[in-house]
């Protein structure tokens, strides 16, 4: 290829990744920049002046920040694990070729994670309501004495939010799991058998160890998923009872747009969960072994 | 001993798929129901739907919301899978070192958290007048940087000799992706479609800061207005939620044999 030629292609390159670059720099680099200059300043609405550090300080004595933040890590460190457990359980039940009806329990499972999240929110709340279907049925199968106020308990409101996180993203995470295993060489486990494994020692000691990619991708992507969440709660139990079942992302949306807006504070908290999502992906990156 | 484990291993699958369709169920067979029989715990379909069907659109324009969304949707899948497919394209067919740290760049911005964002972007908005416009809610959504990595993983399975004879042919290098790409890669497209057409369609909380009038409210901001207050009417609200529900079901089975196909492309 002439040298004239080699500018045009390199020049084409440049061009097909431009507009997508320019979307993402104004769209997501220039707004992360300006809100950590944001976070330096204080002030109510609009009139905001410098101040250094002293949202970040502030953040240090508020109990709201703190409980916010704290239920966000409770929903990540209990849904996370049991939810990619589940999924990669089933995944590897309904990878067996001559399991019956593997295609409807995959449509089954896979089924909740086409709802809305504002959707099912809302299904949920109707379902775990005091007079909800699930109090009926445990009072009708002489489970229960007195109906349990699920969403207005605020212990049992965490339990429903998380039960709910569970039931939307089991499917969609075993699709990815699903996928990777039709890579996996099935005269493994035929070999792994033979030598007297078990169901559960073949997977921990090969499926596991073979999904680690994946794993590690899946985990991430929960991760950054559950410790951003906001419509689910705000649907189902709107942070109660009191801020029980407040998430961080709720607490920056009212911090800008419920009460008087202290925009500097919220860009400040929304930095910490900027950074906990770097930390926690570095963690989970020591964990996975990944080093992709 | 193997009859007993096939027993297990069925008995698990079929409770979570119960509990995985229960609430579809639950949700249709009330929709049916008037809020008085909902709450007595009624499992059978009732003849409220009409009228269910009636209090939904009067209480909300969920008509004009159904409309928004699909607008919302469409537009956004459109312009978004153009834009980032070109660009996971030439980032595997046009390689070099500053292409990959950009890559890279792009990427990382996946971690920032959308609530960081808000604020700059509802200022950037409002001094660009396009506060509760449509503009507001499909312009952040064009650069995705999930789907330039979906397309980069998959182009990887694309054959090069194909780009190298249609070179020869003197096909110029936007008429190998449009003419000869875009119809080779269909399932990926499909796949990636399915992505962009849910987070679009699902989406919640920008919409809520930047869609301020009823008039332009997409369908999530409807139903959750539905569903708003301590004791809603909640054969109206199922109505409300089947309507949201029903047009991602339909895409996916519509896609879902393109939608694995492209999957596994993107975890190989």
């Amino acid at each position: 290829m002439s040298l004239k030629g080699k500018t045009k292609t390199a020049l084409t390159g440049w061009s097909m990744v431009t507009v997508a670059a320019i979307f993402v720099l104004v769209f997501s680099y220039i707004p992360m920049i300006q809100a950590f200059f944001l976070s330096l300043q204080t002030g109510k609405g609009a009139n905001l002046s410098f101040s250094g550090v002293a949202n970040y300080i502030r953040m240090l004595q508020d109990s709201t920040f703190w409980t916010t933040l704290g239920n966000t890590l409770l929903y990540a460190v209990v849904q996370i694990p049991v939810m990619l457990l589940l999924a990669l359980l089933i995944s590897v039940l309904l990878n067996d070729s001559k399991l019956k009806g593997r295609g409807i329990y995959r449509t089954c499972i896979f089924l909740p994670c086409v709802t809305s999240m504002v959707s099912y929110a809302i299904l949920f709340k109707n379902i775990f309501a005091v007079d909800g279907i699930v109090n009926q049925m445990l009072l009708k199968l002489h489970l229960i004495d007195d109906a349990i106020p699920f969403v207005l308990d605020k212990n049992w409101a965490k339990v429903v939010i998380i039960f709910a996180l569970i039931w939307r993203y089991t499917g969609y995470y075993m699709i990815f799991y699903l996928s990777a295993m039709q890579n996996i060489d099935s005269s493994i486990y035929e070999a792994a058998k033979m030598d007297g494994c078990s169901f559960f020692q073949s997977f921990f000691r090969i499926t596991m160890p073979l999904l680690k990619p994946i794993i590690f991708l899946t985990s991430i992507m929960a991760l950054t998923n559950t410790l951003q969440l906001f419509d689910e709660v705000v649907n189902l139990t709107n942070g109660g009872p009191g801020d029980a079942t407040r998430t961080i992302s709720e607490y920056i949306y009212d911090l800008s747009f419920t009460y008087v807006p202290s925009y500097g504070y919220a860009a400040a908290v929304s930095y910490v969960v900027f950074v906990l999502i770097i930390i926690l992906t570095i963690i989970q990156k020591g964990i996975t072994g990944e080093k992709e | 001993m193997r009859r007993i484990k096939s027993l297990f291993k069925h008995a698990f699958l079929i409770l979570f798929s119960l509990i995985c369709i229960f609430p579809f169920y639950w949700m249709i067979v009330s929709a049916t129901n008037v809020s008085k029989d909902i709450t007595m715990g009624k499992l059978t379909f009732g003849n409220a739907l009409l009228i269910n069907v009636r209090n939904a659109f009067q209480n909300a324009d969920i008509l004009r919301a159904f409309m928004n969304s699909a607008f919302l949707a469409i537009v956004i899948t459109v312009l978004s899978l153009l834009i980032c497919s070109i660009a996971g394209y030439a980032f595997v067919i046009f390689p070099g070192k500053v292409k990959n740290i950009l890559f890279l760049a792009l990427i990382a911005s996946m971690m920032v958290p959308f609530a960081a964002k808000i604020i700059p972007m509802f200022r950037m908005f409002s001094n660009l007048g396009l506060l509760n416009s449509f503009g507001s809610i499909i312009l952040p959504a064009i650069g995705t940087p999930f789907l330039i990595f979906f397309f980069k993983q998959n182009t990887h399975a694309f054959p090069l000799e194909t780009i190298q004879a249609a070179r020869v042919d003197g096909l110029g290098e936007y008429g190998i992706f449009f003419r000869i790409y875009m119809p080779m890669m269909k399932s990926t497209y499909a796949a990636a479609g399915i992505f962009a057409f849910m987070a679009s369609w699902n989406n919640y909380m920008w919409p809520l800061i930047a869609l301020q009038s009823t008039d332009k409210f997409s369908l999530p901001l409807a139903v959750s207005n539905l569903a708003a207050g301590f004791t809603p009417d909640y054969g109206m609200v199922m109505v409300g939620i089947i309507i949201s529900t029903l047009p991602t079901v339909l895409v996916f089975f519509l896609l879902q044999k393109a939608f694995v196909e492209g999957m596994v492309g993107s975890v190989k």
